[in-house]
């Protein structure tokens, strides 16, 4: 597993811990006793570490490359997945994924940036960085959910949208608006997951959303800290003061009511056990869903747009 | 006294004193486009575009909307109060600070102005930004001016046309930043729903955050000539394909040429083709 700079110690532990497991062949007391020794003492680090990590080193646990991605999710949340390619104008882009399935027993749309696990499905899937044509596959999505009543759950993960010729060429803009467009005038409910990075408007494209919710350690912001250092402070170097400026994490977030709630993580983030956090978001998710499904297509667009009408009024 | 010490010592210490200044505010203008010198006094009969290669400079709300207007007649609607740095944002200066910085060097409270008045004679409500008030960057008050100009064009069954002059989001809101995009996309349905006209007008720039939402969805997208007018920064997008970028990539030209817009209008004749359009699609 990759180790994130400020988890050292706790890697250097980690690795003990596995060094005892190969050592213990039998039934060695003293070596079972000091393995739960070092792992309560990684608990107990991980516990410390993670209660408060920085808005720098939670960008980094977003990004962290095994931290669940979006197919992830689908493999172990949604039964009988069935992807639907294309956008029917120009071509397939696979850094959105979408399709129907089963969500607990009913029928969902699923939709969200995918970033791929290794090298060929990084590329792929291009890094997660979708081109217009991800964008308005994503938007014929939505409108087929609309069309046979199905509620769309989104997952967000993405740097940004694809910065390039051919992207703006065809309309990166228009894209996005349009994704942004469709997504307030669904007649049924959208609930989005920030699952590891919400990278601007590559991400708000799909999670204009009637129910927000973040995992505790993933981030969503308007620029990349990089980006906003490089701009505001001219120095790259500065990203740690630009993350924190930025208010990007969970909980900064909900309290300036942008996101609506927030999953909690797995101890030493959702990387660690991925089961754990498959759990929370599948009852997460279910609870949105319940709620938003009393409630008929009309009222559900409009509870949307008031959502984001009032955002910022009242801080 | 005389000219000579009146005016020109204190600009000739002026230039000797910062070394970028080219040339007095008031009097000589180098051409972005093609750094012939323009003379002031001409280059403001001519509604701030090149005689040399009709490069369109940018211009103030205020001459914007003069241009624009029946008879240059205008009433601008005030906007409401709204918050004020939620974010305490502070980068190598508080934004606090950048915004009476800048609220004192336009007199204006941010980079929006709501404006109503008739083009050809039909009711028309515009939302224009001011990209001299940090760079146009859109925000809560930003946003607030979009919603503000679509419900006064409902109100008053009026056409709804947007004038963006921005580079994008207003990074020191960060997330209420970016949250404008559908709240200014909830503008354009407004006026969708109530089946009246929604015009953009691209002028330079038109890029990032601003580009990506109700700047797009135009009915009708007419820009000026030779604009930026693109979602990613040209910097940006160097940095990640390592190549050059193409001739004229991201203006109104290429726009045009790749069907993202749906004209381009010289600014000496925005108000009659406006009225044109209008005439066609208000009865």
């Amino acid at each position: 597993m990759l180790t994130l700079d400020f988890e050292k110690q706790i890697h250097d532990l980690e690795t003990k811990i596995e060094e005892l497991r190969h050592m213990a062949s039998g039934e060695e007391m003293d070596i079972i006793e000091e393995i739960s020794t070092l792992q309560n003492k990684v608990d107990k680090l991980l516990k410390q570490k993670y209660s408060k990590l920085s808005a720098w080193e939670k960008v980094q646990v977003a990004r962290h490359p095994e931290r669940p991605h979006t197919k992830d999710y689908i493999k172990d949340l949604i039964e009988d997945f069935i992807e639907l390619a294309g956008d029917r104008n120009f071509a397939e882009d696979a850094a959105i994924i979408g399709g129907f399935g089963k969500f607990n027993g009913n029928p969902v749309m699923v939709i969200g940036q995918e970033k791929g696990a290794d090298t060929e499905s990084r590329m792929k899937h291009n890094f997660g960085m979708p081109k217009p044509e991800g964008y308005r596959k994503a938007q014929r999505l939505m409108l087929l959910a609309e069309k046979y009543d199905i509620p769309v759950i989104t997952f967000v993960d993405t740097a940004g949208a694809y910065p390039g010729v051919g992207a703006e060429e065809r309309g990166q803009s228009e894209a996005i608006a349009r994704s942004i467009d469709i997504c307030l005038g669904l007649k049924v409910p959208i609930i989005s997951v920030v699952v590891g990075e919400g990278g601007s408007g590559g991400a708000i494209a799909i999670a204009t959303a009637n129910s927000v919710l973040m995992l505790e350690h993933s981030v969503y912001s308007v620029i990349s800290p990089e980006g906003c250092a490089s701009i505001l402070w001219r120095s790259a170097d500065r990203k740690k003061d630009a993350a924190a400026a930025l208010k990007l994490t969970a909980q900064d977030l909900h309290k300036l009511k942008v996101i609506d709630d927030i999953i909690t993580e797995p101890l030493g983030g959702a990387h660690r056990h991925h089961k754990e956090i498959f759990k929370n978001v599948n009852n997460a998710l279910q609870k949105e869903l319940t709620n938003l499904k009393k409630l008929n297509g009309q009222t559900i667009m409009i509870q949307r747009r008031k959502k984001f009408l009032d955002m910022g009024r009242n801080l | 006294m005389n000219w000579l010490t009146d005016y020109v010592r204190p600009k000739l210490k002026e230039l000797m004193g910062k070394e970028k200044k080219d040339v007095p505010d008031n009097l000589w203008h180098k051409c972005p486009g093609c750094e012939q010198m323009l003379y002031h006094r001409e280059l403001v009969e001519n509604l701030s575009v090149c005689q040399y290669c009709n490069h369109h400079l940018r211009i103030s709300v205020k001459k914007r909307l003069e241009l624009l207007f029946d008879g240059g007649n205008y009433k601008e609607i005030p906007l409401g109060k709204v918050v004020q740095d939620p974010l305490k944002f502070k980068d190598t200066k508080k934004y606090a600070d950048r915004l009476k910085t800048y609220r004192d060097k336009t007199k204006r409270e941010d980079a929006m102005t709501v404006a109503v008045g008739t083009i050809g004679g039909k009711k028309v409500v515009i939302s224009a930004f001011d990209f001299g008030f940090m760079g146009g960057s859109m925000g809560m008050a930003v946003g607030e001016g979009i919603l503000k100009g679509a419900e006064e064009a409902v109100r008053s069954k009026a056409a709804f046309i947007t004038i963006p002059a921005s580079g994008g989001a207003r990074m020191q809101e960060a997330i209420l930043s970016l949250m404008q995009m559908p709240r200014t996309t909830i503008a354009v349905q407004m006026i969708r729903e109530a089946k009246l006209p929604y015009i953009v007008l691209l002028t330079d720039p038109t890029t990032g955050g601003v580009s990506a939402s109700f700047a797009m969805l135009g009915d009708i997208a007419i820009a000026e000539p030779k604009a930026t007018i693109g979602f990613a920064g040209k910097r940006v997008i160097e940095e990640t394909i390592r190549e050059k970028l193409p001739e004229g990539f991201q203006t109104s030209e290429y726009l045009l040429d790749h069907g993202m817009v749906d004209l381009i209008v010289e600014r000496k004749d925005l108000h009659s083709s406006l009225s044109k359009l209008l005439s066609h699609i208000l009865k």
